[in-house]
């Protein structure tokens, strides 16, 4: 407890003995913690926004199909509508929505093209909270119910087929028995997504009016299912397998898609490199300090040592030196790159940069989103790195003969 | 009982390519209670035997017993403990961690000892108004004289009762009447305290107040007057 008390006490005062050099590391700590804790938000924030995008684009949190229908995504792989049970598992807490859909590959032609494209079948009164389209319709109106005989195009899928709100199309796509059914349908409203192949690739019309035309009563291609966080799914989707069992597919958003799983996963690899780059960077500046700083009292050290303090409590005492100058960057450094974050908590306009943006799947507001895992990561790797980075001049200091060390010029 | 007992002890140091002897086959005993210097000229060998003695630099052959403990064959740690418990140090500069006060320099080797806070603060109030520093205990080297800080350095030493003190050249850096004041704080610690010393110096009036004088040269002993039967 002795050696402990004179260790903080001696390396406090120490570092504050030549309180220039120590303020001007002291920056540095701070400047390098806060582009660490920054940056990692606002990388967070643009995977954020892809993934929130992307999930919203669809998927949900979770999906329920037919246990083949990844394999063979027709109509001859549909689920019967849910029934009572699974309607009661759905309403639970943890699902802020859910959607049932069909889905079937189809043709859709104007009068003067044609496109191959996903057509599907939704509730809109459930959809709206599980997917994008309703908020993304630039003209016309949404389907107003599951029986609305409109069709819904993308922006693009619109311009490529030359046609307009209050034109008619025809719509191709097979029945379970393979015969050619169609449809002329008008179109009512156009949406502009996120991502523009979106608008290329989705046509959206009344569940049962495509139903019926499928003549498939009520089965149904997919239940999408959208939790509180797509970083926490893990229950909703344990929950749901279990009460749906073998007869159905129960799968997380991340496997469902994962390209987007990928680039989370790449993304904790991001930071961890930004944060141990830029301590790198820092750490030359840490060494010189302690370097100088260990160089400047070797007669003192000497001093200690004949004293009667060991060895080891010299390279704790310059240990502890180097600890507490990033401790207290770190704090400085944290509360700056959180006060950064809330002031930008509405987002940065990237408009300017948007069509890049847009190719990876990111909207033109950046949000910066704060991690606890980032900043504990930053911290971790601050204090572990700082502490290997201090060895070096911590050893010098110990390995010192007292006897040469006091008579040092 | 010897506080400090050095036999046949030899020390060569390596200068560029060549060999300087430091301690040329020392043997002295200094018996507890007592108050010695040894005196020669620079390079006669005197800070070698102090730190030899004391445990600061290691003896290439022979034995140095403290206490009755031998020391001469212990690793770092245990050395650095039985510095840190059995001998006091008083040197000629850097005497003082800068950054404590009086009081936590004369803290300092209670605090690493493991004293209580309790303890270690009164015994220090004690030691630092008998060494006539009442009223500086909280001021840090820089603002003190030379004289304070030697007295500092003087009750750093005393504070953890160590089997003797060593000092080397204590008056080298202070004037005359400086000086002589710490010579008598020297004479007082000893005789009231029954403190042994060993003073290393070549100043004539250090050694006016030994009781005991060994004058080296060459890292040899060739003189060993007892001046009180003088």
């Amino acid at each position: 407890m002795g050696t402990a008390s004179i260790v903080l006490n001696l390396a406090w005062r120490n570092l504050w003995r030549n309180y220039r050099r120590t303020a001007i590391m002291l920056v540095a700590v701070v400047v390098g913690v806060w582009a660490m804790i920054f940056m990692s938000a606002m990388m967070r924030g643009m995977v954020d926004g892809m993934l929130v995008g992307s999930i919203r684009s669809l998927p949900g949190h979770v999906q329920i199909h037919n246990p083949n229908f990844r394999d063979d995504p027709t109509v001859n792989n549909l689920f019967p509508s849910p029934n009572e049970n699974l309607i009661a598992v759905l309403e639970q807490e943890d699902v802020v929505a859910w959607s049932s859909r069909v889905r079937v590959p189809a043709v859709v032609m104007s009068e003067r093209n044609f496109r191959g494209v996903t057509l599907i079948g939704i509730d809109p009164v459930a959809e709206v909270s599980v997917s994008f389209v309703a908020d993304d319709m630039t003209e016309g109106r949404f389907l107003l119910g599951t029986e609305d005989t409109g069709l819904i195009l993308g922006r693009r899928l619109a311009e490529r087929l030359e046609t307009e709100v209050g034109k008619r199309v025809v719509v191709l796509t097979q029945d379970p028995s393979n015969e050619i059914v169609d449809r002329g349908f008008r179109v009512i409203g156009v949406y502009e997504a996120q991502v523009a192949s979106t608008e290329e690739i989705y046509a959206f019309v009344g569940r049962s009016t495509l139903q019926t035309l499928l003549g498939i009563g009520g089965q149904v291609s997919e239940i999408a299912v959208l939790g509180a966080d797509y970083r926490d799914t893990e229950a909703l989707y344990h929950r749901i397998n279990a009460a749906v069992g073998n007869r159905l597919e129960v799968l997380p958003w991340y496997e469902l898609n994962r390209y987007l799983s990928s680039m989370l996963g790449m993304m904790d690899g991001f930071v961890l490199i930004w944060i141990v780059v830029i301590f790198l960077a820092l750490s030359f500046g840490l060494v010189n300090t302690l370097m100088m700083s260990v160089f400047e009292r070797v007669r003192e050290i000497g001093l200690m040592m004949a004293l009667g303090m060991k060895p080891g409590v010299i390279l704790g005492q310059i240990i502890t030196e180097s600890l507490m100058l990033l401790g207290m960057g770190l704090l400085i450094g944290d509360v700056f790159a959180w006060v950064t974050i809330q002031r930008l908590r509405e987002g940065i306009d990237l408009s300017a940069v948007s069509e890049g943006l847009e190719m990876m799947g990111a909207g033109s507001v950046l949000t910066p989103s704060l991690q606890a895992s980032d900043v504990v990561l930053a911290t971790i790797v601050v204090l572990v790195l700082g502490f290997l980075a201090s060895l070096f001049p911590a050893m010098r200091a110990s390995r010192y003969h007292p006897v040469d060390a006091m008579t040092k010029v | 009982m010897y506080a400090v007992r050095c036999i046949d002890v030899r020390k060569i140091y390596k200068q560029g390519d060549e060999d300087v002897i430091g301690l040329n086959g020392v043997s002295i005993e200094v018996e507890e209670g007592g108050f010695v210097c040894l005196r020669s000229p620079s390079g006669g060998g005197k800070t070698t035997l102090l730190n030899v003695m004391g445990g600061l630099d290691r003896p290439d052959s022979g034995e140095i017993w403290i206490a009755g403990k031998r020391i001469d064959n212990l690793s770092k740690a245990p050395l650095a403990r039985m510095r840190l418990h059995r001998i006091g140090f008083v040197f000629q500069a850097y005497n003082l961690i800068p950054v404590l006060t009086a009081r936590e320099n004369v803290e300092f080797v209670m605090q690493v000892q493991g004293v209580s806070v309790v303890d270690r603060k009164k015994r220090s109030l004690e030691i630092l108004s008998e060494v006539g520093l009442e009223g500086l205990e909280d001021r840090r080297p820089a603002k003190m004289s030379g004289g304070q800080q030697q007295r500092v350095a003087v009750a750093r030493a005393i504070a953890s009762n160590p089997a003797i003190v060593l000092a080397d050249e204590p008056t080298a850096n202070l004037d005359s009447n400086t000086a002589r004041h710490l010579m008598e704080l020297f004479v007082e610690l000893n005789q009231h305290r029954g403190t042994t010393f060993v003073i290393a110096t070549h100043d004539q009036m250090v050694m006016s107040y030994a009781r005991r004088l060994i004058r080296m040269l060459d890292g040899k002993l060739v003189e060993d007057i007892d001046q009180e039967a003088v």
